[in-house]
């Protein structure tokens, strides 16, 4: 029967099991990963099975490396997310997280836009090093996914984005993401996506200052391929500052409503 | 007239405007996102939309941050 070994297909005998696959091709490997699951235990194998096997501390070759770093992805996601192309507009404390997060997950081409420089007070949120300060945003992001998954093709504008150019900066992105600063360009984003790409659905954000509750943050739908995340009311304003854990926690639910959108589900 | 604003229906009169509705509720234009029986209404747009009734809108508020 054929399974998948380390994303090759590879022709095993009939009853073979996960460690019998080890012993015959990689006996010193510690870790053994089956659809996605590490096992310790021995375990019965099926046609189209998805096998990885890695020894720990052992650099991969680069042909393996892409197929060891999904290795823990839930079966079928990798083949369909190296496919899709993701827009996300703002690189700051929503939009670089939201990046690493769709890196890491192997999307395939992520377009980033953002005018700004790193500075000082975005490292107390944004997914950046005090060595980048003074660096264009883009440009540091790119860097950055680079050394996450190097298998990521990022397309970076480093300018303002305006209703005019939006739809050609983002031109083919399967998905959008608004990750801006400001509720009136939030406002103008979605305005002129949901005008110029009709057809993309769009994951905006509003309402994830302060340190209020985690599970104040939600992903709701707000009209036709429209989703918007956060509590809709906690602005960032003198007295409320805006702070790494809730960020964070509305960037990953950009990024994991973006993933189910991928994949053909309803992410709200 | 009852119009539908996310989702609860509401009284409004005859003759109001989107952008006096948004004034009414006390809504920046320059910060929503409205949606109108299903079709995103531009911001240019605003004063010139004429409500009917039984309109079904979705008014998205943003707040900043990010």
């Amino acid at each position: 029967m054929k399974i998948w070994l380390n994303e090759q297909q590879t022709e095993i005998a009939d009853g073979a099991t996960l460690f019998m696959v080890r012993a015959r091709f990689k006996p010193k490997a510690d870790v053994t990963i089956l659809n996605g699951f590490p096992l310790r235990e021995d375990h019965s194998l099926d046609e189209g099975d998805r096998v990885v096997l890695i020894r720990r501390g052992e650099r991969p070759s680069p042909q393996e490396l892409e197929a060891l770093m999904a290795s823990r992805h839930t079966p079928g996601v990798h083949e369909r997310v190296k496919r899709a192309a993701v827009g996300i507009a703002g690189a700051g404390g929503l939009g670089s997280a939201v990046a690493v997060a769709l890196a890491r997950s192997g999307v395939g081409r992520l377009v980033i836009a953002d005018f700004d420089v790193v500075e000082p007070s975005n490292l107390n949120r944004q997914q950046f090093f005090v060595d980048q300060i003074g660096v264009p945003k883009v440009e540091a992001l790119r860097e950055n996914l680079a050394r996450i998954n190097p298998y990521v093709q990022v397309s970076a504008f480093n300018g303002r984005l305006d209703s005019g150019n939006i739809a050609g900066v983002f031109a083919g992105c399967d998905v959008m993401v608004e990750a801006f600063d400001g509720a009136d360009q939030k406002a103008m984003l979605v305005e002129t996506c949901r005008i110029r790409l009709p057809q993309v659905p769009l994951v905006a954000a509003s309402g994830l200052a302060g340190y209020a509750p985690s599970n104040t943050v939600v992903t709701r739908r707000a009209g036709t391929r429209f989703y918007l995340v956060g509590d809709g009311e906690t602005a960032a304003r003198p007295g409320e500052g805006l702070m790494a854990p809730r960020v964070g926690i509305a960037a990953h639910h950009q990024a994991n409503a973006v993933l189910r959108l991928l994949l053909g589900e309803e992410p709200g | 007239m009852k119009i539908i604003v996310n989702g609860s229906e509401r009284e409004t009169s005859e003759g109001r405007t989107l952008e006096g509705l948004l004034e009414e509720r006390k809504l920046d234009p320059q910060r929503v996102a409205v949606e109108r029986n299903g079709a995103i209404v531009s911001r240019e747009r605003f004063a010139a939309t004429l409500l009917e009734e039984g309109d079904t809108l979705e008014i998205v508020h943003f707040v900043g941050g990010g």
